[in-house]
Order: structure tokens, then sequence, then C-alpha cells
């Protein structure tokens, strides 16, 4: 069973301050499949990705990527160490992170942002870190923009750019940070077709997001964050169309009443 | 009226004087940022130890007169073993009072660079070392060009503060030939014209540049 686990979290907690953003989390993302964690905002779902990127650090609890312990490791007598910085970088070499904000360098074109970290940090040559580079381009349908800087290329662009800057370190996992929040509405339909299509080779994704639709449709695994718990997760098809959980229905209601219940076939 | 034969006799010495005024700017201009780069640096990265020393240092700098800085260098200077020739003294002084002003422009630039862009650099794996040299100075660099064009001006304008460290640069050359010819007003208007156009060539480049490097702007 913890063969096809790839990410772990057991009774994991972030506080900022006095304030509890996360609460004891236990979650398993299975290999293979895309877990979308959906819940109103201020709910923990981007923190509890942050924390499965190590962008933030977890108070309390152990997450596991590929069952190595990521930034901290308890041990025996239930003491916590903080593992070495080059452990920290090893372990989070398994994942590859979207914002939502992009976040591409601004001073590199599309291609120099693909090919950043094949140079610097496969130590890639030349040639071959371009080669590489343009065939993640082409995978995410950019091949012709590999040289428009970031401020010429539109959000949906842009996106589809970062996502192509995280494929190309080869991870095992992807996380999505509400990718296409910061999106115009016409332009998310171009990013959640590459999700959709990496979803579809198999690529293991953990992905927070108001996009129900995508949600319901794409995701293996659906998780309901609340007050800082997972309130309520199981598959997408029993958690959307039969949402026991007050609170899960009362969010699915706000996306009901913006024309969501066609998507969801209720 | 200028007696135009006394100009043409001095006219080698205030050429003298605008070359050398150019190269104190010039070379003051490249160490200053570099030497600024460095108090950033090691101020934003550095230990806390390093920090609070570095900023009382930038704070007197940028609290006290140049002209009272030079005088302090190069007539103090002896005192504790610093003997300096007035060039040395004003190139070193102008580097320093540059760099004071240049690590806060710089701080300020490392500090404007967005977080996610760190953020997304250490997902995909890059160190300390390479986010430093490959994201942030690169991001900083354009965030900061308008404040350094600005101090590359100021620099240039305290250039004339070192004529009264004896160093024969552009005001000093000019104000001596005002001097001993009693032309003081036409000697300060050529000395203003002077130092006016190449504070506007400088900007003419500065905003040249800014042209270019637009497009690596975050949209």
């Amino acid at each position: 069973m913890s063969g096809d686990v790839a990410i772990t979290l057991r009774n994991v907690v972030k506080r900022y301050g006095d304030h509890e953003v996360l609460r004891g989390i236990d979650l398993d993302v299975r290999h293979g499949e895309v877990t979308c964690l959906i819940g109103p905002s201020g709910s923990g779902k981007s923190t509890l990705l942050r924390c499965v990127a190590f962008l933030e650090e977890h108070d309390a609890g152990i997450i596991r990527i590929g069952g190595a312990p990521l930034g901290f490791d308890e041990r025996p007598d239930g003491s916590r160490i903080r593992l070495p910085i080059t452990e920290i970088a090893r372990v989070r070499r398994n994942i590859g992170m979207v914002f939502q904000q992009f976040n591409l360098w601004p001073h590199m074109t599309a291609l120099g942002n693909v090919a950043e970290g094949l140079r610097q940090v496969l130590r890639l040559h030349k040639r071959e870190a371009h080669d590489r580079a343009m065939a993640h381009l082409t995978r995410v349908g950019l091949a012709e923009r590999a040289s428009y800087y970031p401020s010429q290329l539109s959000g949906g662009q842009q996106q589809r750019v970062a996502i192509a800057r995280a494929l190309a370190m080869d991870p095992k996992i992807m996380l999505f940070d509400e990718p296409t929040s910061s999106l115009d509405p016409e332009l998310t339909g171009e990013v959640l077709n590459v999700m959709r299509d990496l979803a579809a080779e198999g690529m293991t994704m953990l992905v927070v997001t108001h996009e129900i639709g995508f949600a319901a449709h794409v995701a293996q695994h659906v998780v309901f964050l609340d007050q800082a718990q997972i309130a309520l997760e199981g598959r997408a098809s029993d958690v959307f169309r039969k949402p026991w959980h007050p609170r899960m229905a009362q969010f699915l209601e706000t996306y009901l009443d913006r024309g969501a219940s066609v998507l969801l076939g209720n | 009226m200028m007696d135009l034969d006394a100009l043409s006799d001095a006219f080698p010495e205030i050429l003298d004087g605008l070359w050398l005024t150019i190269f104190m700017w010039l070379a003051g201009s490249a160490l200053a940022p570099l030497l600024g780069l460095a108090v950033a640096l090691a101020r934003r990265f550095g230990p806390a130890w390093v920090d609070r020393p570095l900023w009382a240092i930038v704070e007197v700098i940028r609290g006290t007169p140049f002209l009272v800085q030079m005088f302090l260098l190069y007539y103090g200077g002896p005192f504790i073993g610093l003997d300096l020739e007035p060039t040395t003294a004003g190139l070193l002084g102008l580097t320093i009072y540059g760099a004071a002003y240049f690590s806060e422009i710089l701080r300020g630039g490392l500090i404007a660079v967005p977080k996610g862009h760190v953020e997304a650099a250490l997902c995909v794996g890059l160190n300390r070392m390479q986010i430093i040299r490959r994201i942030l100075l690169p991001e900083m660099t354009l965030l900061v060009l308008p404040a350094s064009v600005n101090m590359f001006i100021v620099l240039l304008k305290e250039t004339a503060v070192l004529s009264i460290v004896t160093v024969p640069e552009l005001t000093m050359a000019v104000t001596g030939f005002g001097s001993a010819n009693f032309a003081f007003t036409q000697a300060a208007l050529v000395l203003a014209l002077c130092y006016w156009s190449l504070t506007e060539l400088s900007g003419l480049v500065g905003r040249a540049l800014e042209r270019r490097l637009d497009r690596f702007r975050i949209a």
C-alpha cells in the first residue's frame, strides 16, 4: 500500500503566531492520481500545498515525499530534527511547482526560463538543455514563442511556460497552486487542457483549485478543506454527487449559482 | 568680458581638469555600486552582527556633507596613518560616499524582487548562490536603474567638492582661472554649463538603457 503513495502527511500543523492555519492534516496522495484540494478562501489549502513544496515550514507532524521525510524528521523518541539543506533540496527535486502568479523570471525568454534548471541544476550542456527545453515548450504548445520574454506573453501562455519549466526537471509529482485564478476566463481553458493532458499521461498531481469542473472531471481524489482541517475527502464522484457535509454543500452552492450544476451533472 | 588671451593660456589646464572630472566620475561610478552591492548583500544575506555596524556607517555617511567627509579623509587621514594623494583620497571618498547611497538603493532593489520568483527558483532546484547570481541580481538591476542614473548624476556634481582637497579637476581649474582674471561669474557659468551637459548626457544614456530593458519588465 505505501508503495503507491507519493505524498504522505501525518498530523501536519502550521501556525502563524497564535493562528492555526493547518490543524493536524492527514493526507495520502497516490501515485498516478490527480488530487484536488478545494475549499473556501482561508481554509488553508494553499498553505498545505506550500508546505508540501517546503516553501512554508510545518510546525509539527511529518510530510513524506516518496517515503523520504521533507524538511523535518522524527527521532524514535518523538523529538523533531531539521534536515540539512542539501537533503531538503534532494527531496524537493521530486516535485515541480506551478504558482498562481506564474513567477516566470522576467529577464529570461520562455526558453531561458525552461532551460535554467537544466543548465544550472542538472548541468546540461547548452545544446542539450536547449533541445530539452524546446521539447517541453512544444509539449505545452509554445515552441514558436520560445524567444519571447514573459512580458510579451499572455497570462495563459506564461502559465504554460511555467508548467514546462517545472516539467523540464522531470518531477515525479506536480503541485499546482490555483494555476488559473489570475487568468481571464477565456485563458483558463488552455492551461486546464495542458493539465488534463498531463493527468492523462499519468502524472501525479496535487492541485489547489477553484475550478470545480476540473476537479469533478479530472481528479480521482477530492479533498475539501474547511477551517484548517480536512472536512471531507473521497472519490470525486462521491464528493460532488453527494455533498452531505453541510459546509461542502454551502461551498458548492456558490458554484451551482454560477452555472456549475451543468458541469457536475446534478 | 573675459580676456581671450588669458582664456587660451588657461585652456589646456581647464581641459585637463575636465578630463580628470570625467575620470573621477566614471571611476567613482564604477566603484561605488560595487562597494554598495557588497554592503547590500552582506546586510541582506549576512549574519545579524554584520548588519548593525554597516547600517551605522551608512547612516553616518548619508547624514553628513560630502565636503566634511573629504576634509576629514584628506586632512584628518594622516593622523591615523592614512596619508593619501589628493586624487587617491578624492576617488576613495567619492567611492565610499556613493557606496553608502548605492547600498540602500540596491538593498531596496533586492527586497523588491517578487518573493515568488525566488520560490520558483527554489522549486526548480537552484541553490542560494545561483538564486542570487541568476535571479536576484539581474532583476534587481532592472528595478534600480532609474534610481542609479540619479545617483550617477549626484556623483558627477559631487566631484566639484574635490577641489577643496586640491584635486585639479574642472571646478578647481575653472575657478582658478576665474579668480586670476577677476571673472568669477563667467567662470561659474562655464562650470554650470559643463556639468549640466555631462548630466544631460548621462540622463540620455540612462533613458536609452531603460527603453532597451523595457521588455524584461514584469507584465
